[in-house]
């Protein structure tokens, strides 16, 4: 399952930000290894909330700094 | 006297991606007939129009990149437009931006850097290009522009948007005096609230849909194509006698009071 999340986020990220599938690790920092500004992150929440069908809240997204960040997140919510 | 679009030309300015009002608007000018012209702001922004630009039916729309904070970018790239398409029936913007830590929490902590800079992108940037605009619409036009009710009113967290937006729908009204004698309309649409990324950044938005749902005499939130049918709408004759409106798209929840 968590193989499954992270493919699916892998996917999205890499297409969402122009990078490899492969630079998508779970210990990459949105902002500093995947040179995402805060339109990108907001872009990005929005996306993966019609991926996993959830809703992240304001407060919940701001936490939101690594990929490994939006696995957790997406665990614990689904 | 119709719909149809056939044989003109629109300028699109501000659609970032597939969610914004900006794209529901090139979708119903699109399918009314006319050639679009896009610009944007970001490199990413880019990339996305000109993917998505594949799905239109004119397959020959042109795309500029357009910081509208700059007087030069704005002369260059209607100059351009000016080289490649000669004239222009319209123009759509739909641009705004302000500092995300100042669209929530108090009015009162606004910056003055964080004032200025909502202001010169989303309020003066409309001035800006119609001016650039005015010469390309030889033949007549129609300019719209996208505000919301916290310009009129008080919503919360919506803040420094809301006196950008007041200035907005202010210009709205001088431009349309001033371009009226030749032929050229200037309107607002104020749509109510959109899951868009513009509308993620302002705090608790999920929220504000929830009461759209609850309290608007449609009880439902409007979408990006109803807003879009709308510009059809004043991109069109049908609306030849409309100028310096603010029409609300917005399930008349403007008209709620308690």
């Amino acid at each position: 399952m968590a193989e499954d999340i992270l493919a699916r986020i892998q996917k999205i990220v890499a297409e969402r930000l122009d990078v490899d599938e492969a630079a998508v690790k779970p210990e990459a920092s949105f902002k500093e290894d995947l040179d995402a500004d805060s339109l990108d992150v907001v872009e990005l929440v929005m996306e993966l909330e019609d991926e996993f069908d959830i809703e992240i809240s304001d407060e919940d997204a701001e936490k939101i700094v690594t990929v490994g960040d939006v696995i957790d997140y997406i665990k614990s919510h689904q | 006297m119709n719909l149809s679009l056939e044989g003109r030309t629109y300028v699109i300015m501000g659609v970032a991606n597939k969610r914004s009002i900006a794209w529901g608007i090139a979708q119903a000018l699109d399918k009314a007939g006319a050639r679009l012209i896009f610009t944007y702001a970001r490199e990413r922004s880019g990339a996305n129009i000109k993917k998505l630009a594949e799905t239109l039916e004119n397959k020959n729309s042109l795309f500029y990149q357009c910081d509208v904070s700059s007087d030069e970018d704005i002369e260059k790239t209607f100059s351009a437009i000016k080289e490649e398409a000669g004239v222009i029936h319209g123009l759509a913007h739909c641009i705004a931006f302000a500092k995300t830590e100042e669209l929530g929490g108090e009015f009162l902590d606004t910056t003055r850097d964080g004032f200025l800079l909502a202001h010169n992108i989303s309020s003066y940037s409309l001035t800006a290009v119609s001016k650039a605009a005015r010469p390309l619409m030889s033949e007549g036009g129609s300019i719209i522009t996208l505000t919301y009710l916290g310009g009129e009113r008080v919503v919360r967290n919506y803040n420094i948007m809301g006196a950008a937006k007041a200035s907005l729908e202010a210009s709205v009204r001088y431009l349309a005096n001033d371009l009226g004698k030749d032929g050229i309309r200037v309107n607002a649409i104020s749509a109510g609230p959109i899951k868009t990324v513009s509308a993620k950044g302002i705090s608790d938005f999920n929220s504000v849909i929830k009461m759209i749902e609850e309290k608007s005499p449609l009880r439902r939130s409007v979408d990006q194509e109803e807003v879009g049918n709308t510009a059809l709408f004043l991109m069109s004759d049908l609306s030849k006698g409309i100028t310096g409106e603010n029409i609300h798209v917005d399930s008349g929840f403007h008209i709620i009071s308690i």
